[in-house]
């Protein structure tokens, strides 16, 4: 693995629980849309933390350009609270990677793909979708992004105008627990969402791809082979566990707040 | 280098004798897959073992559960950091299977098939003499399709990819295949106490 001491320029809070961390890299390399790198922490008496997170900032033409990564904090961890609570501009992060070879995809992999993304999970999409814009792809993308409230909308103004740019890609939005009044879909994603979406593609799906907590990823996916789709073209990326006493305690801990 | 202002989560490292180098202790069963959760039904179950292309026996779910069953209770370690302690689980012994196919070890090294078309490679050393099994149940109870049941491979001294899930077979090969993750950027063997996560680690 190569480490580098990477540099956070800009800290950014997309929302109540998610923020971006901008890092000016001193080696800079390059990475497909997808991959991700690890953040590496080291106390004062060896001990250390590592984590990968997806990069959400497109390759760029270059290789200099800032790297964006949006941290959700989960109360439990040891690398995102750090990340919320303690780090800064101007600190030094270690950074090591790009990895991942498999949860990737280019404009020149065609289309039309389906991306569905669950909070957070919504960050590789980010990548794809930048790349793609960058490069003016006309290629065919749908991205279902499910969250839980409006404020969990992580890049929606800039996901807004992307899809209003007429260039083949469309947001459709799905909130799960949103008590307000709002224009999107109410309630979690299901087959018969899905199926209508693969239906009004106007050429066959070529790749599927989800990505979010391990609940999420695996609902996504049931639903998207219940509409239809073959298994072998739907690639997954997910994180945390089933079990049950771990989401009690995280919920226990979210109403604490 | 030091982090400025980290200071270690208090609990893990205390564990450092047991917990390989850059792993945490998590009590919750993180899940990582590259696609779909399949569902197979045992009914429609096999396992096949293979020397090169030729098959050399295949078990229904019925024949493979009336080999021997062996328990195996293990710190498990995800190359993703997280590490478990103490996971229980029961099925065949990959020596056993060996043995009710009558055959010894052809080759040095083993490939794992799956359901969904993963594979990954392990030397055959590191499957035999009671180090690695098959694995049907976990804590007791039949493994959850999500964690890989029916059945998956368990290869404990490993990071946990090795452990491929909804395995179907086990392939001996003449040189050291590559595998899903092992072409895709991680280490062709996955030792954790090396701490081999990476490709060049």
């Amino acid at each position: 693995m190569n480490w580098q001491n990477a540099i956070i320029t800009r800290i950014e809070t997309l929302s109540p629980r998610v923020k971006s961390f901008f890092f000016r890299r001193p080696e800079p390399f390059s990475f497909r849309p997808g991959q991700h790198v690890l953040l590496r922490l080291t106390a004062p008496d060896g001990y250390r933390a590592q984590r990968s997170y997806s990069i959400a900032s497109a390759p760029g033409l270059g290789t200099a350009e800032e790297l964006e990564l949006a941290i959700e904090r989960f109360d439990d961890g040891e690398v995102s609270p750090f990340m919320h609570d303690v780090a800064q501009v101007e600190d030094e992060i270690e950074i090591g990677g790009p990895i991942g070879g498999h949860f990737n995809w280019s404009p020149e992999d065609g289309g039309p793909v389906l991306f569905i993304g669950g909070g957070s999970g919504v960050a590789p999409f980010m990548s794809m979708l930048r790349h793609r814009a960058a490069i003016v792809s006309q290629v065919p993308v749908v991205l279902v992004f499910s969250a839980r409230l409006r404020e969990d909308l992580l890049f929606f103004d800039e996901l807004s105008k992307l899809a209003a740019s007429g260039d083949g890609f469309s947001l459709m939005v799905a909130l799960t627990r949103e008590a307000g009044a709002h224009p999107f879909r109410a309630g979690r994603i299901d087959t018969e969402f899905i199926a209508g979406i693969v239906g009004a593609m106007k050429m066959p799906v070529r790749q599927v791809m989800i990505c979010g907590s391990h609940p999420f990823v695996e609902t996504a996916a049931e639903g998207t082979i219940a509409a239809g789709i073959d298994p072998a073209i739907i690639k997954t990326e997910r994180y945390g566990a089933t079990d049950v006493q771990a989401e009690v305690r995280r919920l226990a801990g979210a109403l604490k707040r | 280098m030091v982090t400025r202002g980290f200071a270690g989560k208090a609990g893990n490292f205390d564990q450092s004798m047991r917990l390989p180098p850059g792993q945490h202790v998590v009590a919750d069963f993180p899940v990582l897959t590259a696609g779909p959760t399949p569902r197979i039904k045992t009914e429609d179950w096999s396992f096949t073992l293979k020397d090169g292309i030729r098959p050399v026996k295949s078990w229904n779910w019925t024949e493979f559960n009336a080999l021997p069953q062996t328990r195996m209770t293990r710190d498990i370690h995800c190359v993703t950091t997280w590490s478990k302690f103490d996971t229980a689980w029961e099925g065949v012994l990959v020596d056993d299977i060996l043995g009710d196919a009558g055959i010894e070890p052809p080759t040095g090294f083993t490939f794992a098939h799956s359901y969904d078309g993963y594979t990954t490679n392990v030397p055959t050393a590191d499957l035999v003499v009671g180090k690695a099994m098959v694995a049907l149940r976990y804590e007791g109870k039949p493994i959850p399709p999500d964690h890989g049941g029916p059945s998956r491979l368990l290869v404990p001294h490993l990071y946990f990819w090795k452990s491929a899930k909804w395995i179907n077979g086990l392939q001996f090969t003449q040189k050291d295949e590559l595998g899903f993750w092992e072409l895709r950027g991680y280490h062709r063997y996955g030792d954790p106490w090396r701490e081999q996560r990476y490709t060049n680690d």
